[in-house]
C-alpha cells in the first residue's frame, strides 16, 4: 500500500510498484482525464505535473513518485476556471480532444515557469505533445491568450 | 442534394411518450434508395428499429438532440444540433447532445449504412435535421394556440417558448405533452438561407468544455462496475494464426483472470490493464507460417508495377481517342508516381468495452459504423443483432480507422467468457502494426501537348489494391473509391482516359482520411505541373486556361493565387500549386518553401475553399487546417515499412507525425457560397503533397514522384 498525493488529496494504492502512474490514475483511481497515447513518452497525452514539473505518466513507475505531489487535469480547477482552460474554451481549441488534457498540462507548466512565452518558447515546450487533429496553431494562440490574462494587473 | 427519394409528408411521423414530453421521430420509409456509386452497404442492424427519435423535449424543458454521426473532432455534435436549433428556435447552448443508437433511420443516405465517413455528415443531415426542428416547432405552436384558443398564425416561437401578441407565453417543456398528441404537421416550409440566424455563424462548439477538464468520455475512458481489462496478442506477421500457446506462466501472474484464444489472437484478462499487458508478455506463442512472410515494400511495388504492365485496366472514364492523340502530339510525356502504405495513427488507440449478460450485450465503443459494430458483437456473442446495444462514445480520432470493427469481437468474447464487463485496449504498438493501411498505388500518367503547348491527351492508369472488395464485398462497382480525384479530372482535354487495375498486395488496406483523393491528386497535380513546365506556361496559367468552363474550380484557383501572391514569392522562396474537387468541395492550395543549407523549410500553406453553404465556419476552418496538418505528416514522413510480413513502425518515434514546432504558417480563406454543403473533413489533406512537390520542383528543378518526401535524397527533411 503506497500513499499517493494527487491534486492535494492522499490516495492509498495497492499495486505493483512498477505500474506506470498513468494506469494507477486511470484504472485504480478512475481519473481518466489523463490519456494513454503511446506508452513510451513520445506523444505527451499522459502529461501530469510531478512537483510542478510536466512528466509523462506512462513512463513513470509508481515507485518513482512516492512522496511527490502529483497534479492532473482533474485538479486544475473545479470549474474550468484556470486561465489556460478558459483560453482553450474561448478559442475552441480541441477537435477530437483526446490529446488536450496533455496539451493543457504542458501549457500550464510552461506558463508557470515562463509567464510570457515567445512563439519559440511555446514550440519548444509543446513539441512533445502530438495532436493528430492539427490544433497546434490554436494551442499557440490560446497559450498567448492565457499568458495575457494571467498577467498581474498594475 | 435536391432530389430526395422521399417527400417530406412521407417521412414525418410522431409518437408521444406520455410523461416524457415530446419525442419527435422521423420515419424514413424510403431511406434505402438505390445506393450511390461506391456505397457502403449496411450489415447487421436491428430489424425492429424503423422508428428513431431525433429530438426529445422534456417536460423539464430539456432539449436533447440525438446525433447519428460519430464525433471524432469534426464537429458533428455541434453542427448537426445547429441545423435542428435553427428551425426549432432554441439557443444552441440549451441543447443537449446524445449519441443515437443503432437504427435504420440513421442510415446515411450518401453511404447506404449508419456510417460517419465520406465527409458527408452535413450534406446528409442538411434537410433531415432542419425538417425535424421545423416540425417540432410547428407542433409546439399548434399546442400553444389550442391552449389559448387562438390561431397558430397569431403565435410565434422564440428561445424555447411560444408567445403571442397578448403576452401569453408557454415553454416548450410545458407544451411538450400536448404537442406530442397532435397529428403530424403538413406542408412544412424550411427557412431560406437569407433568414438563417444560426447556420453560417461561428458559434462555440458544444463539446469543448469536457475536453478541457478531463471529463469527456472516449471509449478508453468507459468505467463499469466490476469491469476487467484485457490485452490482445496478435500475430506479428500479418495474417498468421496461432499454432501453439503456453499460457501457464501468464496465468500465474498477479491479477490475471483468464487467457483465451480467439480468432483475433490471445486475450489476456486481468484486474488492471497493466497486469494484462505484463501477462501478455509472458505468453509463449507460436504462430503459423503464412505466405505473407514474403511481403515487403519492394515486393508490393513490384507487384503493382507488373500488374500495370500486364493489364490496361478497367476503363473508368474515356473521352476522345487518347492513343491517337498521344501518337500525333507534338510532345509526349510519361511519368510513374508511387505512393506508400500509411497508418491512421489516431491518438486514441483502438479499444472496446463489452458487457455480455443474460440481457444481451452492451457495447461501449468509439466507432464510425454502429451497425457493423453491432453485427460484429452479435456474431462474437452468438446473439441476435437486436440484443446488442451500441453506446457510441467520443472518438479520439477516426480518420477512417474506426470504420473497421476488428477490435470489437475479442472484447465481446472476453466479457462473455468471464461474465463481467471487459475493456480491451490495444497498445500503440498493436495499433500501428495491425492497422488497415492506406493502400499503396502505382500510377502511370501519359500526356501529349500540341505545338502551342496545349494539353491534347491525358491518360491516367492506377494499379492499387481495393479497399471496398474486402470492406463491402457485395458492392458491384469495380472502381469503388480507387479512381476518385482521377475520375473527376476537371481540366478541359479532348482526349482522356482513366483506368484502374486492381492488384492485391497480400495485406488488408482500409479507408483513410481523403482516401484515394490523397493518392491520385498527388500524381495528377504533380503531373499537371510537369505539363505546365513542358508547355512553358506558369503552373497557374496552364491550369486556369483549362478551367474556363469550371467556375468553382477557377474561383478557388484565382483566389489562392491572389492570397498567396503566387508567382511573386519573396527572394529565396518557392511556391507550388495544387487544386482539386472532392466531396463536392472545391479547394486550392499553395505551398511556399525555401531550401536553406540543403534543408527543406516549409514557410506557409495557403488554402482557399469553396465548400458550399457552411454551417459553422470556425469548425470548417479547423477541419481544413487539421487536414493540412494531416497531409503534411503524410507527405513528409508517412510510410509503413513491411519486412517479411511484419510492420516495422511501432510507435511515434519511427512513424513520425507533425509536431507543433514543425508547423508552418497556415492561411485559409473560406469563400461564401450558396451551393449545397460539401465535405470539409477530408479534401484539404490531398493537396499538401502535390503543392509541396511542385514547390520543390520550382526550387530545385527536380521532380518528386514518390512519397514520402524523405524518400528523395536531394533535399534534407529535418
Amino acid at each position: 500500500m503506497q500513499p499517493l498525493s494527487i491534486n492535494g488529496q492522499t490516495h492509498d494504492v495497492d499495486a505493483d510498484p512498477e505500474t506506470p502512474l498513468l494506469w494507477i490514475l486511470r484504472d485504480h483511481l478512475g481519473m481518466t482525464g489523463t490519456k494513454y497515447g503511446c506508452g513510451k513518452a513520445l506523444c505527451g497525452a499522459c502529461t501530469v505535473h510531478v512537483d510542478g514539473t510536466p512528466m509523462r505518466s506512462c513512463s513513470l513507475p509508481l515507485a518513482a513518485v512516492a512522496g511527490k505531489s502529483i497534479a492532473t487535469i482533474e485538479g486544475l480547477s473545479g470549474d474550468r476556471s484556470h486561465p489556460v482552460q478558459k483560453a482553450w474554451i474561448e478559442l475552441d481549441v480541441p477537435q477530437c480532444g483526446y490529446c488536450q488534457s496533455g496539451q493543457i498540462m504542458s501549457a500550464v507548466a510552461l506558463l508557470n515557469r515562463t509567464p510570457n512565452p515567445t512563439d519559440a518558447e511555446i514550440d519548444a515546450a509543446m513539441a512533445g505533445n502530438i495532436c493528430r487533429c492539427g490544433t497546434y496553431s490554436r494551442i499557440r494562440e490560446a497559450i498567448h491568450r492565457a499568458a495575457q490574462s494571467m498577467k498581474p494587473t498594475a | 442534394m435536391s432530389a430526395r427519394a422521399w417527400t417530406r409528408r412521407d417521412f414525418l411521423d410522431l409518437t408521444a411518450r406520455l410523461g416524457g414530453g415530446l419525442i419527435l421521430t422521423l420515419t424514413l420509409p424510403a431511406c434505402h434508395p438505390k445506393r450511390p456509386t461506391g456505397a457502403i452497404p449496411a450489415t447487421g442492424g436491428a430489424a425492429n428499429s424503423q422508428v428513431n427519435a431525433w429530438l426529445r423535449i422534456g417536460t423539464d424543458n430539456t432539449i436533447t438532440v440525438f446525433v447519428d454521426r460519430s464525433e471524432m473532432g469534426q464537429g458533428v455534435y455541434t453542427a448537426l444540433p445547429m441545423l435542428m436549433a435553427e428551425e426549432l428556435h432554441v439557443a444552441l447552448r440549451d441543447v443537449r447532445v446524445e449519441a443515437a443508437p443503432v437504427g435504420d433511420a440513421y442510415v446515411n443516405q450518401g453511404n447506404g449504412g449508419q456510417v460517419t465517413g465520406t465527409s458527408n455528415s452535413i450534406s446528409d443531415a442538411w434537410e433531415k435535421l432542419r425538417m425535424a426542428g421545423a416540425s417540432a416547432r410547428v407542433l409546439l405552436i399548434s399546442a400553444a394556440a389550442a391552449a389559448w384558443g387562438v390561431t397558430a398564425e397569431e403565435c410565434h416561437a422564440e428561445a424555447g417558448c411560444v408567445l403571442n401578441a397578448q403576452g401569453n407565453k408557454l415553454t416548450y417543456g410545458e407544451l411538450a405533452v400536448a404537442a406530442a398528441r397532435l397529428p403530424p404537421p403538413q406542408g412544412i416550409q424550411l427557412k431560406p438561407a437569407a433568414k438563417f440566424t444560426l447556420i453560417g455563424r461561428s458559434v462555440a462548439r458544444l463539446d469543448t468544455a469536457g475536453k478541457c477538464d478531463g471529463s469527456a468520455v472516449f471509449g478508453i475512458d468507459v468505467k463499469l462496475p466490476k469491469m476487467l481489462y484485457a490485452a490482445l496478442a496478435q500475430p506479428p506477421v500479418l495474417g498468421a494464426k496461432i499454432s501453439a500457446l503456453d499460457d501457464a506462466a501468464a496465468r500465474k501472474m498477479a491479477g490475471v483472470r483468464e487467457v483465451l484464444r480467439t480468432p483475433q489472437g490471445v486475450v489476456v484478462i486481468a484486474e488492471h490493464f497493466w497486469q494484462a499487458l505484463q501477462a501478455r508478455s509472458a505468453l509463449q506463442l507460436t504462430w503459423s507460417s503464412t505466405a505473407n512472410v514474403g511481403v515487403d515494400n519492394a515486393a508490393i511495388r513490384a507487384r503493382l508495377a507488373k500488374a500495370m504492365a500486364d493489364s490496361p485496366g478497367l476503363p473508368a472514364r474515356a473521352e476522345g481517342d487518347v492513343r491517337e492523340a498521344l501518337r500525333t502530339a507534338h510532345t509526349t510525356h510519361t511519368a510513374r508516381y508511387e505512393l506508400p502504405l500509411l497508418a491512421h495513427a489516431t491518438m486514441e488507440p483502438m479499444n472496446c468495452t463489452a458487457d455480455v449478460t443474460a440481457d444481451g450485450c452492451d457495447l461501449y465503443v468509439g466507432t464510425q459504423v454502429q451497425q457493423m459494430a453491432q453485427a460484429a458483437a452479435a456474431e462474437a456473442a452468438g446473439l441476435a443483432a437486436d440484443r446488442v446495444r451500441v453506446h457510441t462514445t467520443l472518438l479520439g480520432g477516426g480518420f477512417g480507422r474506426r470504420l473497421e470493427v476488428d477490435f470489437i469481437p475479442a472484447a465481446v468474447v472476453a466479457s462473455k467468457a468471464v461474465g463481467a464487463p471487459v475493456k480491451l485496449i490495444w497498445t500503440r504498438e498493436d495499433d500501428m502494426t495491425h492497422d488497415y493501411y492506406r493502400p499503396p498505388a502505382s500510377i502511370r500518367l501519359d500526356a501529349g501537348l500540341d505545338a502551342a503547348g496545349a494539353l491534347v491527351g491525358w491518360r491516367f492508369h492506377t494499379a492499387s489494391p481495393s479497399i471496398t472488395a474486402r470492406f463491402a464485398p457485395s458492392t458491384t462497382d469495380p472502381f469503388d473509391s480507387v479512381v476518385e480525384g482521377a475520375f473527376n479530372f476537371p481540366y478541359a482535354v479532348p482526349n482522356l482516359s482513366v483506368n484502374y487495375t486492381r492488384q492485391e498486395v497480400g495485406i488488408d488496406v482500409g479507408y483513410m482520411r481523403s482516401v484515394s483523393h490523397a493518392i491520385n491528386c498527388f500524381a495528377i497535380e504533380s503531373f499537371m505541373d510537369e505539363m505546365a513546365a513542358a508547355s512553358g506556361a506558369s503552373p497557374y496559367e496552364f491550369r486556369a486556361r483549362l478551367l474556363a468552363n469550371k467556375p468553382r474550380h477557377l474561383r478557388v484557383l484565382e483566389e489562392v493565387a491572389t492570397l498567396a501572391q503566387f508567382g511573386s514569392a519573396p527572394p529565396g522562396r518557392h511556391q507550388g500549386l495544387a487544386l482539386m474537387e472532392g466531396y463536392t468541395t472545391h479547394i486550392a492550395q499553395v505551398a511556399e518553401i525555401s531550401i536553406e543549407s540543403g534543408t527543406l523549410k516549409i514557410h506557409k500553406i495557403t488554402c482557399v475553399v469553396d465548400c458550399g453553404q457552411m454551417v459553422n465556419p470556425r469548425i470548417v476552418q479547423s477541419q481544413i487546417e487539421g487536414g493540412i496538418v494531416f497531409g503534411l505528416s503524410a507527405a513528409l514522413w508517412g510510410e509503413v515499412t513491411i519486412k517479411a510480413g511484419r510492420v516495422q513502425e511501432q510507435n511515434f518515434n519511427t512513424y513520425r507525425v507533425l509536431r507543433s514546432n514543425e508547423m508552418p504558417l497556415i492561411e485559409i480563406k473560406l469563400l461564401d457560397s450558396d451551393a449545397p454543403p460539401g465535405g470539409i473533413g477530408e479534401p484539404s489533406v490531398a493537396l499538401v503533397a502535390p503543392a509541396l512537390g511542385n514547390a520543390l520542383f520550382a526550387a530545385t528543378g527536380k521532380r518528386i514522384r514518390a512519397l514520402p518526401l524523405t524518400a528523395q535524397k536531394f533535399v534534407k527533411i529535418v
